[in-house]
């Protein structure tokens, strides 16, 4: 090996660091991509999403087809990745980050980039840029699938995709994986993230409806603290400014606090 | 070259390295040697950022590790071996600290090369590795940016006979050409073949450091002692307890509490023929067992 | 020369069950666990009871023990999961199987502690449920006592299903992220396919409680005279217990232990 491309340091001199450019962003992101599926388990948690994408949309279109009474639009079969996309991208979010916990790789990525905050967003990137990809491919099955409705049964096909709902889809999935990117950073531990995370999603808005059925006081703040009904709007993409607020004021608290306390604590936590 | 400067980390009571002091120069190899517990580790975690010190710091090169810019480029780490994903790859693990660092795909083969690592095993994953392999990866990965520090943990855990003395020619060579390197280990004769300094540490203080030859001087204190054979072992004896020197039979010869040159020139005026005559090595590992006797955890016969 | 076996008596099951019991807690992961399912079950029957109080409702015991039920529900299955697969992602089952060949037995003891896990979480949701009960009594004047031995062991035979329901996924799986996302799919995601299946398509309909096992444990909390739904539960319970507990535990025979 040769010694020559850096500086051999003379004795009692410092380390020449003038020569080098510290590790840029892009470079971090593109190394943390290739994490996100290098793993057997990474691999298959992307491919799982696009199967179960692919197959619960197929089962909706058999029974579309098959059954007179059922009557699809393009926009039945993007609700549908509610039961694939909705359910795998923020466990796809919470593995980025806690499995550099559990399989103790952080030691290695936080001694070659010391900067933890750098390395945090560039995770964050990657969540992102999945969520963009589960999103188009989505959008692409469910236009092969509205298409072969349209083809294949009797019912008048619909294309009711507007750059409103479009958007509001996108965003819906980018807040899915960031919410469980955010209780992966204030955990740091696979399986309680995936639990607080299923409980959220699933059993908390039962509680919530309860509460508010049960007492006006809760009923009243409610739409302020509960951030799985203040997204309900958006998914009719009827978003008027007061729903704005709610979705505001509830993300901040699900989304924003969980994510800066998580963030804190990894910048000040011990590797190991 | 690495500073550490008053270095203290605590562990809610517990003080697992206490106020240590020292220095690694460049173009010298330093073993920091200390049995099981004694904060190596620890010490070591913290010079790369990975555990913040109570109070103390460490600079390299007169900086501190996070604000070296692509710090994989100036200073190879190696901690812990396993601690990498046990689904990846040998190859693909070294992709990506290569990547990270902005290096060519081409240093993974060589690197790979360097520590005799097959192309079938790269593509391993390391779930299926064994120990002596997992070390290898985690030298290979040290190396990787051609750093001109070095920091290693026990990296000769689980190597074979072969693969550690490949490394410690690999190293020697290393600071010959200027870097600093610093190893840990808990076996002396490991550290003492390599270093040209030595750092002992016990219970998280620093009991003794120098290199080989001024700890030997310190322990000279306590009799040096040798092992000699002669054709003629009875009559060497004799010469040697006239001269009011301690002798006992050991195997097939003596051993004499004594520097070697005096049993040598005792020989020489008796007129006896020597077959073998050497230090009796104890010195460095009595002195480490002496030294760190309070922080040992099997009572000292 | 032959190892002299005469004096060396077998691994007796109890051991291995004590072990078992002490390696489900005696980890930072498993205490919080066990102990927050206790927090949670505590908290939620508090809550229950600050509500009625406050809007003047009116409670029984069943109600207390039914929330904590809908809990344990969600919890004790996490519980079976991890019994088995943190022995995987920990990397233990190296040892655990070098100290115990038979790996039956011990696939057997944990089981057998999940079900003693089941049985505490069981006795403490009722015991906070009394207490919940009885403040009840004193702040509002006169407490519904019903809860009889039929609706207590409806409420621990299944719960005893739903820890072992974990169980066998993560048998299955022997990977704690999928099997808890497997877990959620099945509780919360399966129902509603159900439900729609059976409203949209004829067959579907009547197929369908052989193949709910959720649906089929109502069979357990009425204490069904019917034998058709006690079948129904039988089918269903093969399909989503035993199935999966028997390939995962074929697996976990067969799996080489790194
Ligand atoms: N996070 C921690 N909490 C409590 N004690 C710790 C922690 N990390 C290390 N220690 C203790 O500090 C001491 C030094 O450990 P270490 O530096 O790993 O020793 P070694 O010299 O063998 O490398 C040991 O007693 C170890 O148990
Ligand atoms: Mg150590």
């Amino acid at each position: 090996m040769s010694m020559n491309s850096t500086a051999a340091p003379g004795l009692g001199h410092g380390l020449d660091i003038s020569g080098t450019t510290p590790t840029p962003f892009s470079r971090l992101v593109r190394v943390e991509m290739r994490k996100a599926y290098d793993t057997g388990s990474g691999r298959w948690l992307l491919i799982s999403t696009a199967i179960l994408t692919a197959v619960v949309m197929a089962i909706q279109l058999a029974v579309g087809i098959s059954q007179d009474d059922v009557f699809l639009t393009y926009n039945s079969f993007l609700t549908s990745t509610n039961f694939s996309i909705g359910l795998l991208l923020p466990v796809i979010g919470i593995m980025l980050l806690t499995s550099e916990w559990s399989q103790r790789t952080a030691m290695v990525s936080f001694s070659l980039e010391p900067r933890r905050p750098l390395v945090i967003a560039a995770k964050l990137v990657v969540g992102l840029a999945l969520a963009v990809v589960a999103v188009a491919i989505a959008l692409v099955l469910a236009t092969i699938c509205n298409g072969l409705y349209g083809a294949l049964g009797d019912d008048p096909v619909v294309w009711n995709a507007g750059v409103a709902h479009t958007a509001a889809f996108v965003l819906l999935q980018v807040i899915g994986m960031l919410t469980g990117f955010a209780f992966a950073a204030l955990l740091l531990n696979t399986p309680a993230a995936i639990v607080i995370y299923m409980v959220y999603s699933f059993v908390l808005p039962g509680l919530f409806e309860l509460g508010a059925q049960l007492m006006d006081w809760f009923d009243r703040i409610r739409p302020w603290i509960d951030f799985n009904y203040a997204q309900g709007p958006l998914v009719d993409a009827t978003m008027t400014g007061k729903d704005w607020a709610y979705f505001a004021v509830s993300g901040f608290l699900w989304l924003v606090i969980p994510l800066a306390i998580g963030v804190w604590r990894v910048l000040r936590a011990e590797v190991k | 070259m690495i500073e550490v400067q008053g270095l203290t980390r605590k562990y809610g009571t517990f003080t697992a390295v206490d106020d240590i002091s020292f220095v690694c120069q460049p173009g010298r190899v330093t073993g920091f040697l200390g049995p099981n517990g004694a904060g190596k580790t620890t010490t070591m975690r913290v010079m790369v950022g990975l555990t913040p010190p109570t109070s103390g710091r460490v600079t390299i090169g007169g900086h501190l590790y996070r604000d070296i810019p692509n710090p994989g480029r100036h200073v190879g780490v190696l901690l812990d071996a396993s601690a990498q994903h046990a689904g990846r790859t040998g190859r693909e693990i070294l992709e990506i600290g290569a990547r990270t660092m902005g290096l060519p795909g081409t240093r993974v083969d060589e690197m790979l090369e360097l520590v005799s690592l097959t192309a079938s095993e790269s593509k391993r994953r390391l779930r299926n590795y064994s120990l002596g392999m997992k070390q290898r990866l985690g030298i290979a990965h040290a190396l990787l940016g051609d750093p001109s520090v070095l920091i290693l943990d026990e990296p000769a855990n689980g190597l074979d006979p072969a693969g550690i003395r490949w490394m410690r020619g690999l190293l020697k060579g290393y600071a010959e050409r200027g870097g600093t390197v610093l190893l840990s280990s808990h076996l002396l004769h490991e550290v003492e073949q390599i270093a040209d300094e030595m750092i002992l540490i016990g219970m998280g203080r620093i009991v003794a450091q120098g290199d080989k030859k001024t700890l030997l001087a310190g322990a000279a204190k306590g009799a040096a002692h040798s092992f000699v054979t002669a054709l003629d072992n009875q009559a060497l004896a004799t010469a040697l307890s006239a001269k009011g020197i301690t002798v006992a039979s050991a195997g097939e010869g003596l051993r004499v509490e004594s520097e070697t040159v005096e049993i040598g020139r005792t020989a020489l005026e008796a007129g006896v023929v020597l077959t073998d005559l050497r230090s009796g090595e104890g010195g460095l590992e009595d002195l480490f067992l002496e030294l760190t006797s309070d922080t040992q955890r099997e009572a000292m016969a | 020369m032959t190892l002299d076996l005469g004096s060396t008596a077998p691994t007796p099951f109890s051991r291995l069950v004590r072990v078992e019991l002490r390696k489900s807690w005696d980890t930072r992961a498993g205490f919080w666990l066990i102990a927050s399912i206790a927090l949670i079950v505590a908290a939620a029957e508090i809550i229950v009871l600050a509500v009625v109080v406050s809007q003047d409702e009116s409670v029984a015991l069943g109600d207390f023990v039914g929330t904590a039920a809908f809990l344990t529900s969600i919890l004790l299955p996490v519980l079976g999961i991890m019994v088995v697969t943190t022995e995987w992602s920990q990397r233990t089952a190296m040892v655990t199987f070098a100290l115990e060949p038979r790996r039956p037995h011990v696939i057997a003891a944990k089981a057998l502690v999940g079900v003693a896990l089941t049985l505490v979480t069981v006795v403490v949701s009722i015991a906070v449920g009394a207490l919940c009960n009885a403040l009840y009594g004193i702040l509002q004047g006169g407490a519904d006592w019903t809860f009889g031995w039929d609706d207590f062991s409806a409420f621990l035979v299944t719960q005893v299903l739903a820890m072992l329901g974990g169980f066998a996924l993560a048998a299955l799986l022997l990977n704690t992220p999928a099997a808890i996302v497997f877990f959620f799919v099945y509780k919360w995601v399966l129902p509603g396919l159900f439900e729609i299946g059976a409203q949209l398509i004829g067959w579907f309909s009547d197929l369908r409680p052989w193949l709910d096992f959720q649906s089929a444990q109502e069979a357990v909390w009425e204490w069904s005279s019917s034998g058709k739904d006690w079948a129904e539960l039988v089918v269903s319970g093969i399909l989503w217990l035993v199935v999966p507990l028997t390939f995962g535990i074929w697996r976990i025979l067969r799996a080489e232990v790194k």
